[in-house]
């Protein structure tokens, strides 16, 4: 039990326990303190002013979200003193922001905006920014920076240096010519940037943002000579409703399928069924590591493997650990297999010409955009998925087409390849990919469902920064003797900074875990760089129950039993690491360093 | 009145650190608080107490650092004891260590200072060669990089720690989590140059100097449109006139006290004394002429500001900006003067809502010169 300290807010007494903030403390109580540079998710910099209240015999103000309650103490929150410098602290903010609402991808959903508005400011106090200054960089397949909606409350730079752990971002410069910039301010494309888009998620302006490419998707829907295909990933469907009224963590998918109907898309297929490809050949390359390696000693195998569907996560190690690059799965994401299985075993199936298909995938994610123009994504003849759409620009997209998701009915995707199983449903949150892969790998040894009630791998769950489990191998069949009586230990992490922590200990020669799943960002898919803003820990959470709960309701909940899999497999690929899937379905990884200046210019 | 009574006085080398290992740190803390010395870098905060907050710490890994990152314009005192009173400030710092129970000291010396690096080496390396095996102590030297803002103790921290130097939110203090995020303290060099005397003079001694609340002596380094700059070593409290007297600068427009973060002061206030709670007595004294265009010396003075923000804080790095520019509207007749009314507002808040020292002290000045000389700045009328 902590301390309880006797405290005033405004003239009302109230007890907390000592050592929390006057922000949290006034949350609690339902008194609400403006915010500008605070994020749940971040670490407290204190810096935008805006928060300030004022405490009995102090005669500085201080700010609510980085001052703890460590006394008896009695605070105002709108006295004529906080009232005024918060405003004038906001009209400073406003005069250096180049606010062409209008024209600005966060209009209507802009906190600074929104702070204007509570604040009922209605005119410059100080002379205002009327041009841009700086240039846009627009380098980047994935991130979009527009320094000058920058109102430098570093919130990117506490994501990508203390949440990621990535630090493509910093501060450049003093006093009133600080600027958020990239290591020699680069261009982002060029600097050690993982694409995982979590800094837009955070930024409370436009001053970040993807790279939109509904201009290109909506000129192919309407080219009569194209086909436009879009597959949906799992943590979208969880999302987007959020983007149209909806609480978060209501599942929309019946009615999104409807939408992309209405929208144009010639085909609507789901990449659960993708996630459920994924698992049958990551699967099996699971299994074929642990035989090279413990049955034939191996030694060019590695141990643990790494899951691959995490665009964020790859390039990640491949600047961190390139030395590690062995341990990724050669699999690609799910995204990427669905689109060479698209231009290739689809196309020939109701025989069109790949060149006319586009693809269209719509991810949580800013990284696919990257991952989609990876040189080496082009296995299919073509270029596997043409466009990576995020949740929030699909949204657009649906609002620009004039429907509202509340008016849809729920329609089902396109078949074959519109089937996915619940263990691909689940890739949208952290720890899912191993859940699925588990339920696969243990009855193909075995013959017999994972010993969990209902299937559900509850261990690795949840959002603790690691989760573990282990499996014994009992009574497998014959063909997989050599499994007999191994534990296969497994871990998941999410967010970079804590795969860190994990490749941290495999330097060490502290890992005994056989397979690790890592997502890039914090939660898995359903809290990525291309969800609906704001995405916090309690709207993570809400997205993983609705994704959860859909899954128990799915008739197939196991990938190997996916009948359009079976299907494909019969029909196309032969086998699972067949000749087939290692031209379309695996790939190979660039190392790529820290050090984009080549290790000579390095001091 | 203007005698070399504590700080340039002469020290017999080592016997105050001969006495405080037989004191031990209870004892020594316990004398500082007594003596209420209070800190020299300018915020005047009470250097025993502060002493005691580390020592009260459960954590026994601790830091004590010597803030020899001396920036405010117009100051140069901390040279002099750096140059030629070295022993005082190692003494101090080693007196200091015992006290607080630290192992280890740094000195955070301004990248300008760096000449004065070899002499500050052989001195720690004489104290370690006599008292080596007497006290536990190591000094090392660090030093700034330029940046004004990491005078100020947190940024000096995070600086040290390796970090870009901006101020972090208080609480936690240093004296909580500092350096390493162990408990720290942070001392000026004037500061831990007058510990030695009061460890061998006794606390009362000390007292003897200055006024209540404000005891000791205080160096001035003494600067402008003044027949004798230098500096002068006097006791706290002393009025602004007689050191203006004794230098030859009471024929003068106004005096820059305490730095460009403390205050300008107006002949009609030259009656007010330096000490805490009066005239800053930060150690700088700038002697404005009766020539100089106030309008000139301000914009000086904003320009310093505006390039030494470290830029984290919206009043800070967005008001420093507005003041200057606000003020050259104004000169050029480009704007009302009502806006001046809203400047003057924005100076309000700057004071209480900035982050940290910078901010909040940065417009002293433009209060003060816009007040006492607005219509020399607006209307031209010298």
């Amino acid at each position: 039990m902590s301390e309880k300290i006797k405290i005033k807010i405004d003239g009302k007494e109230f007890e907390v326990e000592k050592g929390i903030t006057i922000l949290e403390a006034c949350k609690r109580f339902g008194i609400k303190i403006p915010t500008l540079c605070y994020h749940p998710d971040l670490t407290v910099a204190g810096i935008c002013r805006i928060c300030v209240v004022e405490i009995e015999g102090m005669d500085k103000l201080q700010p609510a979200c980085a001052y703890p309650i460590d006394r008896e103490m009695s605070i105002k929150t709108h006295s004529n003193k906080v009232r005024i410098a918060r405003k004038t602290n906001l009209e400073l903010i406003l005069s250096e922001h180049y606010g062409d609402c209008y024209t600005c991808v966060r209009n209507g959903k802009c906190e600074l905006q929104k702070l204007a508005a509570d604040f009922g400011i209605d005119r410059y106090i100080f002379p205002s920014v009327t041009s841009p200054k700086y240039k846009i960089d627009n380098s980047s397949h994935a991130i979009v920076r527009d320094p000058n909606k920058c109102i430098h409350c570093k919130r990117c730079i506490r994501t990508c240096i203390d949440l990621q752990q990535v630090a493509a971002l910093e501060t450049a410069n003093r006093g009133h010519n600080v600027q958020i910039q990239t290591a020699l301010n680069k261009p982002i494309s060029e600097v050690i940037c993982i694409n995982c888009g979590q800094c837009i998620n955070r930024c409370p302006t436009g001053a970040l943002r993807a790279k939109d490419p509904a201009d290109e998707i909506w000129d192919a829907i309407c080219d009569p000579s194209k086909f436009v295909v879009i597959q949906t990933a799992p943590s979208p469907r969880a999302a987007i409703g959020e983007e149209f009224g909806y609480p978060p963590g209501t599942c929309v998918t019946g009615k999104l399928n409807a939408a992309l109907r209405r929208i144009g898309f010639d085909r609507i297929f789901d990449t659960n069924f993708a996630a459920d490809l994924t698992i049958m050949e990551e699967g099996s390359e699971l299994i074929e590591r642990l035989k090279r390696k413990l049955v034939e000693g191996d030694k060019s195998v590695k141990l643990p493997m790494f899951t691959s569907c995490s665009p964020g996560w790859v390039k990640f190690i491949e600047h961190y650990y390139p030395q590690y690059l062995d341990h990724l799965s050669t699999c690609k994401s799910p995204q990427q297999m669905f689109g060479a299985i698209i231009k290739t075993y689809y196309a020939q199936k109701i025989g069109i010409d790949p060149a006319k298909i586009v693809t269209v995938a719509l991810m949580p994610c800013a990284a696919k955009k990257f991952e989609c123009n990876r040189p080496e994504m082009r296995d299919s003849g073509y270029k596997d998925v043409d466009y990576g759409l995020t949740t929030r620009e699909m949204a657009a997209m649906i609002k620009e087409a004039g429907i509202d998701l509340h008016d849809m009915p729920d329609e089902d995707f396109d078949h074959p390849l519109g089937l996915g199983s619940g263990a691909g449903l689940i890739f949208g949150s952290t720890g899912g990919v191993m859940e699925a892969a588990l339920r696969t790998v243990y009855e193909i040894v075995t013959g017999r469902p994972v010993p969990f009630k209902d299937l559900d791998i509850t261990p690795i769950r949840g959002m603790e920064w690691i989760r573990e489990a282990s499996l014994v191998m009992e009574n497998v069949k014959p063909e997989y003797k050599f499994l007999e009586g191994v534990e296969v230990k497994v871990a998941v992490a999410h967010g970079t900074a804590n795969a860190k922590k994990l490749l941290r200990r495999l330097e060490e020669g502290k890992l005994d875990y056989h397979f690790i799943e890592i997502m890039a960002c914090p939660g898995g898919c359903l809290g990525g760089g291309g969800q609906p803003i704001p995405t916090t820990p309690e709207i993570r959470e809400a997205r993983a129950r609705a994704i959860y709960e859909e899954e128990k309701r799915l008739p197939v909940r196991k990938s190997h039993e996916n009948p359009e899999i079976k299907q494909l497999y019969e029909e196309f690929l032969g086998k699972p690491l067949g000749e087939l899937s290692h031209k379309l379905l695996h790939t190979h990884y660039t190392p790529r360093g820290k050090y984009f200046l080549g290790e000579e210019n390095v001091l | 009145m203007i005698e070399k009574k504590v700080l340039l006085n002469k020290l017999d080398r080592g016997e105050a650190i001969l006495r405080a290992v037989k004191m031990g740190s209870e004892k020594i803390v316990s004398l500082i608080k007594d003596s209420e010395l209070r800190g020299r870098g300018g915020a005047g905060f009470p250097t025993g107490i502060k002493w005691e907050r580390v020592l009260n710490q459960s954590e026994k890994e601790r830091y004590l650092i010597c803030n020899a990152d001396e920036g405010e314009p117009g100051t140069f005192k901390d040279r002099i004891l750096l140059e030629e009173y070295t022993e005082k400030m190692i003494e101090g710092m080693i007196i200091g260590q015992i006290a607080i129970g630290a192992k280890k000291s740094f000195i955070y010396l301004r990248q300008e200072y760096k000449f004065l690096a070899e002499k500050i080496k052989n001195t720690i390396e004489e104290y370690k060669k006599l008292f080596g095996d007497k006290v536990d102590f190591q000094i090392d030297l660090r030093f700034g990089a330029g940046a004004y803002v990491c005078g100020e103790e947190f940024a000096l921290i995070e600086s040290l720690n390796g970090f870009r130097g901006e101020p972090r939110n208080k609480p936690p203090f240093p004296t909580e989590k500092g350096f390493k995020n162990k408990p720290t303290v942070v001392n000026n060099v004037e500061t831990l140059c007058n510990i030695p005397h009061i460890v061998l003079n006794g606390a009362s001694w000390f007292k003897k100097f200055g006024v209540k609340g404000c005891y000791g002596t205080k160096l001035f380094s003494v600067a402008g449109d003044v027949e004798k700059p230098g500096i002068y070593e006097v006791e706290m409290g002393i009025p602004l006139i007689e050191l203006l007297e004794h230098v030859g600068g009471v024929d003068s427009k106004a005096v820059q006290v305490g730095g460009y973060a403390g205050t300008t002061v107006v002949p009609e206030d030259y009656y007010k004394t330096l000490c805490f709670g009066d005239l800053p007595p930060g150690g700088s004294i700038i002697v404005i002429g009766k020539n100089r265009d106030m309008g000139k010396v301000l914009e000086n003075i904003l320009e310093f500001f505006l390039e030494e923000s470290c830029g984290q804080c919206t009043p800070c790095r967005e008001g420093n900006y507005r003041l200057l520019e606000g003020l050259r509207l104004l000169r050029d007749g480009k704007a009302s003067i009502k806006y001046l009314k809203t400047l003057f507002t924005l100076c309000d808040v700057m004071k209480i809502s900035a982050k940290c020292g910078l901010g909040q002290s940065s417009p002293n000045s433009f209060l003060a010169i816009m007040k006492n000389f607005k219509d020399e700045i607006l209307y031209n009328e010298r």
